[in-house]
Formats: C-alpha cells, structure tokens, sequence
C-alpha cells in the first residue's frame, strides 16, 4: 500500500521547506487530527504549512516518487472528514497562504490564495461596493475549503453557489505538475469543464493553490424579514409559493423556536422575538430602495394574507441585522452546545418537497427516541438536520445513527433529492453516496484515476 | 400611567462624514434611520405598559421626522408627536432639551424614557438637562427595571464600577443602556393594520414659554469651533510567538480586562 512515513522523508521535506512552518510528530497537536464533527479521525504524520504553489507542487513531486498519502487542509472547519489523514502521511496546511493578490475591476474578478477566510474577502469588499456572493454560514472557513466543497450558504437562492463564482483555479496535480483550469473569461466552452469539476471534488482530483472569484455590483439596497408562523410546517409550506410570486429573495431561512434558544444560550443575547414556535427569515436586495420595497411588500402581504404568517417583521438596519442574522449564524454551534454529541444529514431535495422531509424527520425522530433539530435553507431546499447522542451510549448513538441516516437518505432519493446540499460526502457520507450512484460511480472512480493514478491525493474520500 | 419615550432621526451610516472645510457633518436626509440606542428605550416603555396605559414617542426634527415616529408606532407604540418649528432649527444640547421639556410639558406624562446617547450628536446629555428643565428626578444608566408600584419605580442603575438599586418617584425620567432589552422589531402587520397614522404636531404657539430666543440657534449658547468625528485609535502589537499567552494575559490584566 502506502509507504510509511518516516524520520528520512521529515529530513528530506526540510530540505525544501523551513523548518519553522514545519511539525512533525509528537508536535502536532490532536487538533489537526479531526475536523469539527466526530465520526472521522487520523493522524498526520507531518504538517506542513505552505507558502506558495512552487512548494505545494515540490511536496507533491516528493509524495509521488515515494507513495506517501497527502491530506490538504484549511481551517478545518469541514463536517464530514474530508480534511481528515486517514492514512496519516502528509497534511498540507493551506492557512498561511492567505493573501489576496489583485483586484480586476475591470474584469470584476478578485484573485486569492487558498487560505484566505470567508470573512477576509467580504471585509476587504466592503468599501469598493463589491461583492462575492456565496455566503456559507462559517465565515472563519478558507476560500479553497470552500471551493472543494462548493459550498452554498444562505444567498443561493438568488445568487448561486460557489462553483458559479470561481473563474479560474491554478491546481497542482497529485504528481506535482502546476496547470491552470478556467480563466478570466465571462464564456468558456473550450474542451471539458474541469474549472467545475474541481469545485466539489473535496481535494481528492488537485489541490488549488490560487482561485480567481467572479463579483457582482453590491446591491445597495436590502432588507430582511423575519416571519413567524404558528407550525415549522406552515412556515416551510409557504416557500414554495414565495418562489412562484417571482419576487426573488436572496435568502429563505427556516427555524424554529428550540434552535432560536439555543442561539440565545450561546450568543449570551437575545433574540428580537421567541414567541412563536416557527419562522422563516427573508433576504432582498436590489440597487433600488424602491425596488427592493416593493418586493418585500409584495412577499409580506402574500404571506399575511395566503399563507397563514402570523406577522412580518421588518429587519431594515444594521443593528436589527446584527441581532437576527448573528444568532442565524451560530445555529450549528448552538445546537452542538445543547447535546454531548451529534452528527448531521445535509440533504437537499426540491424545494417544494421541504416541508415533507421535515415532517417526515419528526417521524424519524420519534421512531428512534432522539433528538433532531434542524434549520436550513427553505429557499432552495438544503436541509441540516442534527442527530443529538444526548444520554445515549455510544454503542446506542452508533446505532441510531445508522438506522436515522438509512431513512434520511432514502426518503431524500424519494423525493429527488441529494446526499450532501452543501457540506460534502468527505468520508462520513462516502456510503451513502456511493449507493446513490450506479454507474455512476464507475465514471467517477475513472475521473479519479486520471487526476490521481496512484491514489495518494485524499484517498478514500467521496468516492 | 402615561410614557414618553424620546427618539431621534439620525442618518443611516454610522460613520459620520465631516466636511473638511466648513466643519459641518454632512447628513444625508435621504438615508435616515431610528437612533438605535432610542430602540431599548422603546422597549422599556413597551415592556413596563400595562392595560391602560399609553406609550407616546416623541421628537424633535423636520417634518421629514414623521417617518422615525412611524416606525416607533410600527413598533407598538401608541402614539407619536413631532415637535417641529422653524424656530427651534439649529438647537444645541440645551435648546433642544428646553424644547423637549416644553413638549413634555404638555403631555404631563408620568415617566419619559430616553436612549442612552444619539448616534450623531453622541452627548448622552439630552435626557439629563430635560429632566432638569421639568423639576424632576433623572436616573442614568438604566440596565433593569423592576417595576412601577404605587407611584415608585424601581430599577439598576450601572456605574460601571457600582450598580445601584434605586427607587424613585413618579414622575421622573430614565435613560436605559443597551443592556436592558433586545428591542423588538417593527411589524409590517401593525402597520397595515393601523393604515395611515395621524401625528400630532406641536409647534412654538402650543408651548407655555413662546419666546423665541429661547429656542433654535438663538437659545443655543454653545459656540462650536470643529466637529469632527471621534479618533478611533487601533493598536497593533507583535507578540513573540514564545511568549504569547504571557503577552496577552499582561495587556487584559494592564486594561483591567481581568
């Protein structure tokens, strides 16, 4: 199989990279070892924090010639354990190759290092009235964790996912090789889309080194409403008919009142309203106030008066932002603070097929005797439903687990649905996905092969 | 019980811009909000209402200031007054406190409750200097309020290094800290609900004192030489990776953090 990494091959890499961006051994700490869910585990046996394409490409050159395995890692911030050494070897840290390295605003495009955080790139758009619109709810999280998950977040509903934000990727290859895939162009239809390929492929097929991301004009405009129902069914039924009124929200988020509490808990704040057991809170912008009011006044009465909101409330300044939209973001801290242990389901069905699976997990949970908040992104149906260990053993929760995830997942392909809407199959959801695929999954080992012949970029991820 | 709770119409962005040549802060009337600090006022006034009870917002401004007493009603407040005059244009801290406590005046209510500071202006002395024009008692700093019981209200008042607890005599006036309430949002139902809202107006003729060199520029005894925005001060120190705990421990004990 793999070759061990040993004392000879730490010398060697210090042959090439400095000694100080270096850990080996006993000094990495069980923090690199894992991501932020239980379920995967493994230990590197060498980090090493990069600076430059030039030394991603020479450890890889190394890795090929002697057949070590090689894990890419970014904040860590992953759920599923793609950023995990299963077969220990080499881990690549992504985190200080964090500069943003030009601003076309003639091509509107801004070019980044891998290791650049979510909350970096939106800090440094704030002021040149731009925008990179994917809005994944973990902000600490690295640009190029981002692309290999195509992460979605809460704009998606509108804007897109990540995919259709990145113009150009620069990757080094399994074997060290440097190529550029995509470009600065708007239209590209020169051979196979691998710029797209990539986005998605969890560090399994190359690992991106530098991505050039599309902008949008900011919009100057927006506003949030936070509405309340009396049912999280009644809540969710109504996103369907919000999409059909054609006044398109940027972000359609549904929550219940448990998981608002457990925001408070976390956030030591309150929120502006617990008094109802369900909501959905609605983004829209535009370049226009007028614009942007007469859609949200469109969208409110509808709701009054059609589908049973019990109020609208109007979320239109920063403050009245920063009190709803910073408890939204701490959700999945939140919950996880509320149990001992937890693990997730990530589906994404058609959306109007939302308020069926949650109904449907009410069932499962009760099947089951555990607890399973969820919220997610009503608007283009990706759910993040949380399977809590609470009092249950750990044999007991393994169990649950697998007997929730079966019945999660196959209600989901009922329905038309998908594994992972946004966070992955890394190595926890590798099953579940693989049993979805049929022949599929032939085409894609294939896709792996020629990328990765010798298997040693992320083995035993996705696929 | 009656309740005032005094609000102002202060431009949307936080960050004042200030005309380098005249001195004068550049407000943008277009773009206005509610001083959100006037937000947990109007919660403490909306919490502490009982049956019965009326809950009035009250400000000073152009008549363009109707739409900030609208969003208070939006809110749950009752009713709104827009103290508005040509005359009182130009109020420094005291004019503006005289006007209010001539407005309040005629509203006679039993307390007013005021938002720690604007956004704006930032003197955090409106509340004091009207209490001080009605004759009655001001208490700052308001982080709690237990209750209104036979004419007393009793509440925490933070010092920052002292918390009081004091009871006081109705009428008075508070002025509460964010720590208070999350303020609730405005309800586009309440406002269709109530459909158009009459304001009430009150102008230079419906106060007792009708000189006008009381009010506006001409009462404003305060000269002022430069406005210009706070100095916000950022401080970036290089810890030696070695000792970078240590380093940070002796910064939050220095600041008395810890």
């Amino acid at each position: 199989m793999y070759k061990k990494f040993e004392k000879a091959d730490y010398e060697n890499i210090l042959k090439f990279i400095s000694k100080d961006r270096v850990y080996y051994g006993e000094e990495i700490t069980e923090d690199y070892c894992h991501d932020e869910l239980g379920g995967a585990y493994g230990k590197p046996d060498i980090i090493i924090f990069v600076k430059s394409t030039e030394e991603v490409s020479a450890i890889m050159k190394y890795a090929y010639a002697n057949n070590i395995p090689v894990v890419v890692r970014g904040s860590g911030t992953g759920l599923v354990g793609a950023a995990v050494a299963l077969y220990n070897g080499i881990m690549i840290c992504t985190t200080m190759m964090n500069n943003i390295l030009e601003l076309d605003e003639k091509n509107l495009t801004l070019t980044v290092e891998p290791g650049v955080l979510l909350l970096e790139i939106n800090k440094y758009l704030e002021d040149k009235n731009l925008l990179y619109p994917p809005d994944p709810g973990e902000k600490s999280a690295t640009i190029a964790g981002n692309i290999s998950t195509n992460a979605g977040g809460m704009r998606a509903v509108k804007y897109g996912v990540t995919r259709d934000y990145v113009r150009e990727l620069t990757l080094v290859l399994p074997n060290g090789e440097i190529t550029k895939v995509g470009g600065k162009t708007v239209k590209d239809c020169s051979g196979y889309d691998l710029k797209n390929l990539i986005c998605g492929s969890e560090g399994t097929l190359a690992i991106v080194t530098e991505a050039v991301l599309k902008l949008v004009p900011k919009p100057m405009h927006s506003i949030s409403l936070l509405v309340p129902f009396d049912t999280l069914e009644g809540a969710i039924e109504s996103v369907p008919s919000i999409i059909a009124s054609r006044a398109i929200p940027t972000a359609i988020e549904f929550m219940e009142r448990e998981t608002i509490l457990f925001a408070e808990e976390y956030n030591g704040k309150k929120f502006p309203d617990t008094s109802y057991p369900a909501y959905i809170l609605m983004t829209f912008d535009g370049s226009t106030k007028a614009g942007v009011l007469a859609d949200y006044e469109y969208v409110a009465d509808l709701v009054l008066k059609e589908l049973g909101a019990k109020d609208v409330f109007i979320v239109d300044t920063d403050e009245r932002n920063e009190m709803v939209w910073t408890a939204r973001g701490v959700f999945l801290e939140a919950i996880k603070g509320s149990t001992t242990e937890m693990d997730e389901c990530d589906v994404v069905v058609p959306r109007d097929k939302v308020a069926a699976f949650i109904k449907y997990t009410y069932e499962v949970s009760e099947k089951y005797g555990v607890r399973m908040p969820s919220f997610g992104h009503a608007g283009d149906g990706n759910l993040h439903i949380y399977i809590c260990k609470d009092e249950l053993t750990d044999q007991a929760f393994k169990k649950v687990l697998e007997d929730v995830f079966n019945d999660l997942y196959n209600k989901a392909e009922e329905f038309g649905g998908k594994v992972s809407g946004e966070h992955g199959i890394g190595y926890a959801k590798r099953e579940y996905l693989v049993r979805t695929l049929g022949v599929k999954h032939e085409i894609m080992k294939g896709i792996k092969k020629v990328f990765d012949e010798k298997n040693i970029l992320n083995p035993d991820k996705v696929i | 019980m009656n309740i005032v709770v005094c609000v102002k119409q202060v431009p949307m962005s936080g960050d004042a811009k200030v005309d380098p040549v005249t001195g004068v802060m550049i407000r943008s009337s277009a773009d206005t909000k509610l001083n959100p600090f006037d937000l947990y006022a109007i919660e403490t006034a909306l919490r502490l209402k009982k049956e019965g009870d009326k809950v009035v917002a009250l400000t000073m401004g152009p008549p363009s200031a109707a739409a900030a007493l609208e969003e208070c009603i939006a809110m749950g407040i009752d009713d709104g007054i827009l103290v508005t005059d040509r005359a009182f244009a130009g109020a420094d801290v005291l004019a503006t406190s005289y006007t209010l406590s001539q407005a309040i005046r005629r509203v006679n209510p039993d307390i007013i409750i005021c938002g720690k500071q604007t956004t704006d202006g930032d003197t955090a002395q409106v509340g004091a200097e009207i209490s001080e024009f009605l004759g009655i008692p001001c208490v700052s700093n308001v982080d709690d309020v237990a209750g209104v019981k036979d004419g007393y209200i009793t509440m925490t008042s933070n010092l920052g290094d002292v918390e009081e607890t004091v009871k006081v005599k109705l009428p008075c006036l508070i002025s509460v800290e964010k720590e208070i309430y999350t303020p609730r949002l405005p309800s586009y139902k309440r406002k269709k609900d109530l459909g158009k809202i009459e304001l009430k107006t009150l102008t230079l003729q419906d106060f007792i004192d009708k000189d006008p060199n009381n009010y506006g520029l001409k009462g404003s005894p305060t000269q002022v030489e430069r406005i210009f925005p706070p100095e916000v001060k950022v401080e970036k120190l290089a810890l030696d990776k070695a000792d970078a705990a240590g380093g940070i421990y002796k910064i939050l004990k220095d600041k008395k953090f810890i």
